[in-house]
């Protein structure tokens, strides 16, 4: 079941001289829902932008399934990017296009099916998130909360093996948060996807999380890792304790 | 592909009790698999069939494709009356199938690309073109009391807002200019060589650029380069805000994003546009010269004195006078298609094109109406 998915070894991210995270070492393993949490501007987000290939890192190495992702020549990178499906914060739909013609764009060009399969296929992935009957409306047409779904069916549209999350609960009441919460146990249990999730949102650590990562923003690297649950009952960092109670400090 | 169809599935003769089954094999890869099998809709499909069993028959791999193809089966078998059986299939497909029917159609949410007869259309167009109207009096109208506003120094806007938008429309448009300005003054002067040279009166070419560049190609060309480079930014820039709600921001803290963002956007284009003018001018004239002298063997000081001669404060002011509506005008139409900008990058691009276009439209019309203006009147 544990075999490792992707592998990040003593990672290092920064602009320039500005050091954001270094250090970082580890493993995702397939079938995980990962959760990188840490404070605001701790640099989770900046995080996925290696993992999903927007930048490359500083230092340190990233690989998927073995194969090191930012030393592999560019196609065969762009290959493992077709295996990874990214919701951005919110949503990143193209407001020119509507929701059928954003999620058709990737398999009408990394795949051989005909107009009417991938019309299917469109039609599928907005019901899985429950968005059926929605393929003609265009992302200014509908609420944040459904822009958020359709952003998740187009990640979803090529059956990637690894999806990313950033921030997926921002902006959602709680009822739509947890609905998001449980498609993503659906999606892991039934697709048997790796599903990487940034957040700092408590509810949903706990709820989805089987393994996470701790980013400090002080001393700028990871100080924590492990199921969520257990690093609540066992862990002994006074940070990672003050975190996951929400700000109360243990014993007081 | 040299692969048999990686992915099949069998229907089996029917069975007792008007059972049949459907084996599926293979990998059923989105990015490989071709759909090749049987037909769901097909019309005798059905016939005899009450019950359909789905069966695992070595599936190796499975994604959404067969997920897209149960739906195609279950939709087909459940319009002829036939009961579908699933359990024989892999967990994780039995769960997604359920997952895509949990949150039904909303009623009323479907809706196809549907479009409005002629007639509808034309007076669709016609009162979007009315609405238009009335916001484009309206923008100008706000501006007005923006101006009176300042003018009594009531206005809010940030001084140092004031003087970023100075210096962007003023001394950063200067490089552009000289080059445009330069070239277009040494074009008026090959031009009017040609004609002159019949008559041996090429030094009249002086004249010539010097009225040509001071009444008209210098504001026209100044007017031209500022609705592509300073109208543009005002759209993109104020359009920007518009979707980050950077506008509505300012709204409700009670500052008017008229005083706030378009005045000092104005105000820097009405001041500046008779000042790149002037300076227009002089790199026209430079133009000319060069050619003159270089290549026409007049000598710099024949060429001055002719200049000087050709010009007067009167033509000179009726150059600066469109020069400073043409700053109206480009100011106007890029913070209003901004101020006016929908909330997507769309809307941004298109606001940016309306500012661009809307501005060389109104100062090649306002240039010719001012022209007409002069003529009558003798200016």
């Amino acid at each position: 079941m544990s075999d490792a998915h992707v592998q990040i070894d003593n990672l290092t991210m920064a602009f320039g001289d500005f050091l954001i995270q270094r250090d970082l070492t580890f493993t995702i393993n397939r079938s995980d829902i990962f959760i990188i949490m840490g404070g605001s501007g701790c640099g989770k987000s900046t995080l996925l932008r290696p993992l999903v290939g927007l930048k490359s890192p500083a230092r340190g190495t990233i690989r998927y399934n073995g194969v090191s992702f930012w030393e592999a020549p560019e196609p065969e990178r762009a290959k493992l990017m077709q295996k990874i499906g990214i919701l951005y914060q919110s949503g990143a739909l193209w407001s020119s296009m509507t929701l059928a013609e954003n999620i058709a764009i990737p398999l009408e060009a990394y795949t051989a099916l005909s107009p009417a399969d991938i019309r299917e296929v469109v039609a599928l992935k907005l019901a899985l998130v429950g968005l059926a009957g929605f393929e003609d409306y265009y992302p200014s047409e509908i609420s944040g909360g459904m822009r958020k779904r359709a952003g998740l069916a187009r990640a979803m549209a090529l059956d990637p093996d690894i999806l990313y999350f950033d921030e997926p609960s921002a902006g959602l009441d709680p009822i739509s948060a947890k609905l998001l919460d449980d498609l993503i146990l659906e999606l892991r249990d039934s697709l048997g996807s790796t599903i990487v999730v940034v957040t700092h949102e408590l509810a949903s650590i706990f709820a989805i999380g089987n393994n996470s990562v701790f980013l400090d923003p002080e001393t700028k690297t990871m100080i924590a890792q492990g199921d969520p649950n257990q690093l609540l009952a066992s862990c002994d960092d006074p940070k990672v304790q003050k975190f996951l109670r929400r700000g109360v400090e243990e014993g007081a | 592909m040299t692969e048999a169809p990686s992915a099949t599935c069998e229907l089996g003769a029917p069975g007792p009790a008007g059972s049949r089954e459907a084996v599926f094999t293979g990998a059923w890869r989105i990015d490989t698999v071709r759909f090749s099998r049987p037909d769901p809709a097909a019309p005798d499909a059905w016939t005899g069939c009450r019950r359909l069993i789905l069966k695992d028959g070595g599936i190796t791999a499975w994604d959404s494709s067969l997920v897209v193809y149960l739906r195609q089966l279950a939709a087909s078998a459940h319009a002829a009356g036939v009961e579908l059986d699933d359990t024989a299939l892999p967990e994780g497909v039995r769960r997604l199938l359920r997952l895509a029917d949990a949150v039904p159609e909303r009623k009323g949410a479907r809706r196809g690309k549907q479009s409005d007869p002629w007639l509808a259309r034309v007076g669709i167009r016609a009162q979007r073109g009315w609405a238009d109207l009335v916001s484009s009096i309206r923008f100008v109208g706000e501006l007005t009391l923006a101006f009176v506003a300042m003018l009594r120094g009531r206005a809010r806007y940030r001084k140092s807002d004031l003087r970023a938008v100075f210096h962007e429309c003023g001394p950063g448009a200067l490089p552009i200019v000289s080059l445009i300005s330069l070239l277009v003054g040494m074009i008026l002067a090959f031009l009017g060589s040609v004609q002159l040279r019949m008559f041996g009166a090429e030094v009249f070419i002086a004249n010539g650029v010097a009225v040509g560049m001071v009444r008209e190609m210098g504001a026209l060309m100044t007017g031209i380069i500022m609705a592509g480079r300073t109208g543009a930014a005002f759209a993109a820039r104020l359009g920007t805000m518009q979707v980050n709600e950077e506008v509505d921001a300012l709204q409700t803290m009670g500052f008017s994003p008229m005083e706030f963002l378009v005045l000092p956007r104005a105000l820097a284009l009405i001041v500046m546009m008779p000042l790149l003018a002037i300076y227009a001018n002089v790199m026209g004239i430079l133009g000319g010269a060069l050619v003159g002298v270089l290549m026409l063997d007049l000598t710099a000081i024949q060429y001055y004195q002719q200049t000087i001669g050709a010009l007067s404060l009167q033509s000179i002011m009726a150059g600066l006078i469109k020069a400073s509506v043409f700053g109206v005008l480009i100011a106007i139409s890029g913070c209003m298609q901004g101020i006016r900008c929908g909330r997507s990058a769309l809307a941004v691009g298109e606001a940016t094109t309306a500012a661009v276009v809307n501005a060389i439209v109104y100062i090649v019309v306002a240039t010719s109406t001012i022209s007409i203006i002069y003529v009558l009147t003798g200016f």
